[in-house]
């Protein structure tokens, strides 16, 4: 019909008039390690840190253990070439006059420019007397390897709550990260683990001391702007007994033939009584419509319930990276303490995406909630890969599973890869799965009621990952749908 | 001046012949009703007004203020004006029928170089309509359709014709599965929008509906053709002979 290729017309017009929007460069002189890897290139990072001989120690153990270790692609639904890991610079910083930028106004204009393109504010909002700031996000910006800038830091120091690169928490607070760096995934946890421990550049830093809920929402956004540039950030976040605080995390990245690695950590930990709700827009560079280019993003995010009635909250948004293998997990080990999942991952063109999620309930009483959503178009994959595993002790422990997976078009693939491991006859577990498509009927609905055919499906898509997306603090949440709009450009045939 | 030009239209759905030769003209300011059995060609006739894929125009016109409207797309149409109420509403989980409504009209609104309504606005402009209908807030909240009653459906069809403002309403079986009261609020729905720029075609089987929207014309539609035309006195007349009057052996035959 005519109403059709009009249709395709346009979708076609869509692709080709707004692509990644994040795809620019910033062309900033940068201090880089030799490309490759090998122990003088980890000596290089430690030393361009200023690094204890702990943290140079623990780097080193890691590589060592690192180059024993094969690559793990039996498992997951990925398929992509061999991985070159000596072709990587390993650390890539921009220049700097001094040491580093002691306020806001010391970092380099360029650098807040290309902040300000993202949308990201770097510029703390003058408070005014007497004025509520209920808006006000605190960001620490990583650019390639380093931390850039961190704001309002003075405002949450003074109450308490510690928010910094992770560099800088190593020299300040020596005590602490060495308490808990590799405390909840240990270096020896799996190949990108392993690779990150020895290699990690940057990453945020955050303590919440007891009793204290953090009133302001901290975020982390990561760029990567150098060629040919791996980022390893490693993140570690602790709410002591009562604490909570929620974490929000962004990441873009040029736009680049070649595939960049991205391979973080996150680590968090809840004590007693402690919440933290970790939230994610993933939306690195996910390569062209022939899939070309795109980030490798493997990471490894994992939260430790240690305290009792602790919390621990994921919600992840993901619609970038060419492959996308992440599973945010939490090991329940406080009697009744909760884990939550919720997660969107969008696939278009010929991304491939294998994430999901781990429970494990160790605590009496503890409780889980996995609500995952997978919407697959183009080419593309979206695997569903979840466990929840109930070891004998965890007398009560309860998990909901959701798993619902939407296709459009008819070229692309949805699975739902459950495990499950219940060692205690009193826990209860539900799983629940569904795949769908998109119908006619409610494509021709919203087009009666004015919509064209790409804002129908961003509609319905929406609506599908509602649960989700509800979950996502506010300014997030909105930022969320019109990503979700902007990835599905073109997928419609 | 809105006006429709239908002129021997003939479609087909997967090489079955569902119109035949359907020549009608309404003009703004009118309502047309338009009966017959199943299978008539009634629903057919409405969803190739629409737009809807599917159906092959065989031959034949329709003009829509002078414009082609077989070359608009569905949303073409619905921006300019066109509106389906339909028999059967289509549920869309996870979005609100405001939020939903909100996307409708702004984007009607882009077509027209309007600026959008903001949150705050359409919220209030949406709470008074919906009120009249006898829809409440939590109404408005829950996901389009999802576990709505028949009647809770029709109104809400009805609320979102309000909201477009459009220019031809078509209503699609609007009465079937509606109690009286529900009949009652979609009628006086329709007649507050009645005006001589708008034009509607109302659908139906049975008299009862336009008890309450009065029709300047009543056609009937059987076996793919306008065999009848009349005022609203027709429409009382079928009530007690029925439609076999109308047809041919042909007809009786056919699935509706």
């Amino acid at each position: 019909m005519a109403a059709e290729s009009a249709d395709a017309v346009k979708a076609v017009q869509a692709i080709t008039d707004r692509k990644y929007k994040y795809g620019f460069t910033t062309d900033i002189e940068a201090d880089r390690a030799p490309v490759g890897l090998n122990e003088e290139i980890i000596h290089f990072i430690s030393h361009k840190k200023g690094e204890p001989s702990w943290l140079l120690d623990w780097r080193l153990k890691s590589y060592k253990l690192w180059v024993t270790l094969e690559e793990p692609h039996h498992w997951a639904r990925l398929t992509y070439p061999p991985i070159n890991y000596q072709g990587y610079c390993y650390y890539a910083a921009p220049r700097r006059s001094s040491d580093a930028p002691k306020s806001l106004d010391e970092v380099d204009p360029k650098l807040l420019e290309t902040y300000n393109k993202l949308g990201i504010p770097l510029e703390e909002q003058v408070m005014l007397s007497g004025v509520q700031q209920n808006s006000a996000i605190a960001v620490d910006a990583v650019f390639d390897s380093v931390s850039v800038a961190t704001t309002y830091k003075k405002n949450l120091e003074a109450m308490g709550v510690i928010f910094c690169s992770i560099s800088e928490a190593v020299h300040q607070y020596p005590e602490l990260v060495r308490r808990y760096l590799g405390s909840v995934v240990p270096y020896t946890d799996n190949f990108f683990a392993t690779l990150n421990s020895a290699v990690f550049t940057d990453g945020s830093f955050v303590y919440v001391p007891q009793g204290l809920r953090c009133p302001m929402e901290l975020s982390t956004y990561f760029r990567i702007n150098e060629k040919n540039t791996g980022q390893f950030e490693r993140t570690l976040i602790i709410a002591a007994e009562n604490a909570s605080v929620s974490y929000l995390e962004g990441c873009t990245a040029p736009q680049r033939d070649e595939n960049q690695l991205h391979a973080a950590v996150v680590e968090l930990v809840a004590l007693d009584g402690a919440e933290i709700k970790y939230s994610t827009v993933q939306n690195w560079y996910p390569g062209d419509e022939e899939g070309r280019g795109g980030i490798y993003n493997f990471v490894t995010k994992r939260g430790a319930c240690r305290g009792r009635n602790s919390k621990i909250s994921w919600t992840q948004v993901e619609t970038g990276s060419a492959i996308t293998w992440k599973y945010p997990s939490c090991i329940l080990q406080g009697d009744q303490s909760t884990g939550e999942f919720y997660s969107v991952a969008l696939t278009n063109h010929y991304q491939q995406a294998d994430t999901g999620t781990k429970m494990i309930h160790i605590g009496r009483n503890t409780k889980s909630r996995i609500i995952s959503k997978g919407i697959a178009a183009g080419h593309s994959n979206s695997t569903y890969r979840g466990l929840v595993r109930v070891l004998p002790r965890a007398e009560g422990a309860r998990n909901y599973t959701q798993c619902d997976s939407l296709l459009i078009g008819d070229s692309c693939g949805a699975h739902t890869v459950p495990y499950i491991e219940a060692r205690h006859p009193s826990i209860r577990i539900e799983h629940e799965a569904t795949t769908g498509k998109i119908s006619e009927e409610q494509i021709f609905y919203c087009k009666q009621r004015c919509l064209s055919h790409e804002e129908a499906v961003a509609l319905i898509v929406n609506g599908f990952c509602r649960e989700v997306m509800q979950n996502l603090p506010m300014e997030f949440a909105v930022e969320a749908q019109k990503l979700i709009s902007i990835s599905l450009e073109g997928s419609v045939g | 001046m809105t006006c429709i030009e239908i002129r021997d239209l003939h479609a087909c759905i997967d090489g079955m012949p569902l119109l035949k030769g359907v020549t009608l003209s309404l003009a703004a300011g009118e309502v047309h009703a338009i009966m017959g059995p199943n299978g008539a060609g009634k629903s057919t006739l409405a969803h190739i007004l629409a737009g809807r894929p599917g159906y092959e125009v065989t031959s034949g016109t329709i003009r829509y203020d002078g414009r082609d409207l077989l070359i608009m797309t569905p949303e073409e149409r619905a921006r300019t004006g066109v509106f389906l109420a339909f028999q059967y509403p289509v549920e869309i989980p996870g979005v609100s029928t405001a939020t939903f409504l909100k996307t409708a009209v702004n984007a009607q609104r882009r077509f027209c170089g309007k600026t959008e309504i903001d949150a705050i606005q359409f919220s209030k402009i949406i709470q008074e309509k919906a009120e009249k209908f006898g829809m409440n807030h939590d109404m408005l909240r829950r996901s389009l359709n999802v576990g709505f009653s028949g009647g809770e459906k029709k109104r809400t069809e009805i609320l979102q014709m309000a909201m477009l403002e459009p220019r031809f309403v078509m209503l699609d079986e609007t009465d079937s599965g509606l109690d009286i009261d529900s009949l009652k609020i979609v009628a006086s729905g329709v007649n507050a929008l009645r005006s001589n720029e708008r034009v509607f075609l109302v659908i139906t089987h049975y008299q009862r509906l336009l008890e309450y929207i009065v029709p300047d014309y009543v056609h009937v539609l059987a076996e793919g053709r306008i065999v009848c035309s009349g005022n609203k006195e027709l429409a009382f007349e079928l009530e007690e002979r029925g439609y076999a009057p109308f047809m041919t052996n042909e007809t009786t035959n056919e699935a509706s």
